[in-house]
């Protein structure tokens, strides 16, 4: 009788706990488990959207890693923004958080100044850099020119339109710097004092107690900036037709990744597998393999992080 | 205690932070990969009725002129009510017809003549075969060949064509006199010392430039340069002819050297960053930058509406050196319209499809309106049609014989496009073996196109 009542008492336990859990379970399964299995099968499939999918076995894997011309290029880029833009928009905005957090008069103004670039509308923000940096009449290459320095064709020069989409990336890095602030602020005010009276200088102090202090929101940045970079899609898209004078009209051919394939990202694959070309099964695979990198680096990030913790604790 | 809550912080966050990795990932296959459902109706083209029509046309006289003619079929059929959606590109007419829907459209129209091959094949655009024949609709006796061949994939009729687009080439006639040049060039030779005659530079740049040659310069790809030498883009098998066909090495070589001789790639590409948008009024060649270009029809009203301060020629493109009895021929393509396999109402669809494209009074006026060429013998030969003498150059050329468009695959314009991606790295110099780089891209075409099928 008393064994029933213990049965009785944790299934009412586990039934509650899963009650409590379901609104979370329906939205994993609808929104993660589903599209999951679903992109599994489809890229074994041969399917365009119309008619009854068609088994391919891994015919969809060997397209697009062997025969795909744009997919090398695209994995290489996207690897590039991950490395290079991720860190650079940390440490920008680390730096320009640090130093409004020190700024004694005026902070409202700087603050707004910094912020107000990541409301610009993404395709609104990538065509105004365009025509600045634009080689021919933008005013940028003008003031270099005029400084009798070199002046780089930008977004219509290969070795040139990555750097300049992290310009952009860092322009409108008001995101960070508003968080940063915030973790800024929120350092104990003591733990700087104990530091000055043990005679840390300006670098020891920010390496072993600002660092630490605000290392969960720096990986809190590294993390959400590799997920949104998988997924960069509008600025480069932009960036390379307006600077390849392609911007629409008569179905007109436009080179994706112009120029040189140098601003192909892997969403922009998905896309044009997906919805221009409707070959689903290799859109699957593009989508597979930035969910794999998404995975891949989300874990690196995580296992480095604890380290850090431990050295800051 | 603070350290205890950070790592309990840490953990949550790291929970959550793989939450929002896979999250995010995932949100972008669940979009690409879903269901499909088969529809289809016998509606009575009778009965009352409200059909959407989507068209890509988006400037406000192509608006007006498209809603006039829709306000004209709504007289004619007062039974059928017509919503008239437009600015409608590709990407977004194949996704509204795969996925179907009471708010999806049932009167489709696209620019991009090239992806007829993938519309018909797929069965995006809806075989209107059994209504041609119930309406008894002769279309060989009613449409020009070339017209009635890029509305067509290898014998499905998924589309009709609903006015053409000719190509050819315009001449700023003033600069010409300037140089002493008396009348357009017929052969691609003659074509490369007029736009050396007409080209004056300045510092490292440009003061004028007799032809931006580059597969940037807008209306200057692969596929209408090509249009102009005798060629196969496939052989009998269906496979890529173009490592096979001389005509291609021969024009890919022709560009090439034009472009050295202007002046280099890197200095026609930084002249080109000077230009002003393909569809505005700073276009090169209405402000002068540029003295010849390859376009289509439409530039002549567009140049008259810019208020381009000089005299305006027109003439068909150059042909090649050995094939001067062609001179006259030039690219094609169009719009084309179709219906929506989706749709429930493709009776009352196809009356509107019908009227737009073979009413003779519905065509004259819309090709009046937006400087487009007729797509029916009826309104090429139609008094009310506005012809002047620049327009006429398009309308011989979209009758010659040898006019052409590139052959529809069943990968749409795909092919086009990994050949222009070849012309791109040729005129820059990055790929210098023609040869191989022709043989490599006819390769990945037929890996392509295998894959799509």
């Amino acid at each position: 009788m008393a064994t029933y009542t213990l049965r009785a008492k944790r299934r009412r336990s586990a039934l509650r706990t899963v009650a409590f859990l379901s609104p979370w379970l329906i939205g994993f399964g609808v929104f993660f488990a589903y599209p999951l299995v679903s992109t599994v099968y489809f890229s074994l499939m041969r399917y365009d959207g119309f008619g009854t999918p068609a088994f391919r076995g891994l015919d969809n894997w060997a397209y697009v890693f062997q025969d795909y011309p744009m997919f090398w290029p695209a994995l290489r880029n996207t690897l590039w923004l991950v490395l290079v833009m991720v860190t650079c928009r940390v440490v920008f905005g680390l730096g320009v958080g640090l130093l409004i957090t020190k700024i004694r008069t005026g902070v409202g103004v700087f603050r707004t100044l910094f912020y107000l670039p990541y409301l610009a509308p993404p395709v609104a923000a990538t065509l105004a850099f365009v025509f600045l940096l634009n080689p021919g009449t933008g005013p940028v290459n003008s003031v270099l020119d005029g400084l009798g320095l070199p002046a780089p064709g930008w977004f219509t020069d290969p070795a040139w339109s990555k750097p300049a989409l992290t310009a952009l990336a860092l322009w409108g890095v008001g995101d960070l710097m508003v968080i940063f602030m915030a973790a800024l602020l929120d350092v104990p005010k003591e733990q700087y004092e104990a530091a000055e009276l043990d005679g840390a200088s300006a670098w020891q102090r920010f390496r072993y107690v600002t660092l630490p202090n605000i290392s969960p929101i720096v990986m809190f940045a590294v993390v959400t900036g590799v997920i949104q970079t998988m997924q960069y899609y509008t600025q480069p898209l932009v960036a390379g037709k307006v600077a390849s004078g392609v911007i629409g009209g008569s179905g007109q051919q436009f080179e994706p990744g112009y120029p040189d394939k140098s601003t192909l990202t892997l969403p922009q694959l998905v896309y044009n597998l997906g919805f221009q070309r409707f070959d689903y099964g290799s859109a699957c695979v593009v989508a597979l393999v930035l969910f794999a990198l998404a995975m891949a680096f989300t874990a690196l990030l995580m296992r480095r992080r604890g380290g850090l913790i431990q050295a800051g604790d | 205690m603070p350290g205890k809550s950070r790592k309990v912080i840490s953990s949550m966050s790291r929970r959550s932070a793989a939450a929002l990795a896979a999250s995010a990932s995932l949100a972008l296959l669940a979009t690409a990969c879903t269901g499909s459902s088969e529809a289809g109706a016998n509606d009575d083209p009778n009965a009352r009725t409200t059909i959407t029509f989507w068209h890509g046309w988006s400037a406000p006289a192509e608006v007006k002129a498209i809603q006039a003619n829709v306000d004209a079929f709504e007289k004619a059929h007062p039974n059928i009510t017509v919503k008239v959606v437009g600015n409608i590109n590709d990407d977004k007419l194949n996704q509204a017809l795969r996925a179907g829907g009471s708010n999806g459209p049932d009167v489709v129209s696209s620019f991009t003549t090239s992806n007829v091959g993938k519309f018909c094949s797929s069965g995006a655009f809806l075989d209107l075969k059994p209504f041609i024949e119930k309406s008894k609709l002769d279309l060989g006796k009613l449409i020009p060949k070339p017209m009635l061949d890029y509305t067509q994939f290898e014998g499905t009729r998924c589309a009709l064509p609903l006015l053409g687009d000719a190509y050819g080439l315009y001449y700023n006639k003033d600069a010409f006199e300037k140089a002493g040049i008396t009348s357009p060039p017929k052969t691609w030779s003659e074509f490369a010392e007029v736009a050396m005659k007409l080209t004056k530079t300045k510092g490292d740049g440009y003061e004028q430039l007799g032809f931006m040659p580059t597969y940037h310069g807008y209306e200057t790809v692969v596929d209408h340069y090509m249009s102009q030498w005798d060629h196969a883009y496939f052989d009998q098998d269906g496979k890529s002819n173009i490592a096979k066909d001389p005509a291609f090495a021969e024009m890919f070589t022709y560009q090439k050297k034009l472009v050295d001789d202007l002046g280099g790639f890197a200095k026609l590409e930084k002249y080109r960053n000077t230009f002003g948008d393909e569809w505005g009024a700073e276009h090169p060649f209405h402000t002068g930058q540029v003295a010849m270009q390859l376009d289509g029809e439409w530039r002549l009203g567009m140049a008259q509406d810019a208020g381009a301060d000089f005299e305006i020629g027109t003439a068909p493109l150059p042909v090649a050196d050995d094939e001067v009895d062609e001179y006259g021929k030039g690219f094609l393509s169009g719009t084309i319209i179709g219906i929506a396999p989706r749709s429930e109402k493709q009776n009352a669809a196809w009356e509107l499809v019908r009227y737009l494209t073979t009413d003779t009074a519905a065509v004259v006026s819309f090709a009046n309106a937006i400087h487009n060429v007729p797509s029916t013998f009826e309104a090429l030969k139609s008094p009310d049609l506005k012809v002047d003498a620049g327009f006429k150059t398009f309308l011989d050329i979209a009758q010659n014989p040898h006019s052409n468009t590139p052959p529809a695959s069943v990968n749409g314009s795909t092919y086009q496009t990994t050949l222009q991606d070849f012309g791109f790295q040729y005129e820059s110099g990055k790929a210098t073996d023609l040869k191989a780089g022709l043989e490599k891209t006819a390769e990945q075409i037929d890996t392509d196109i295998e894959q799509a099928k």
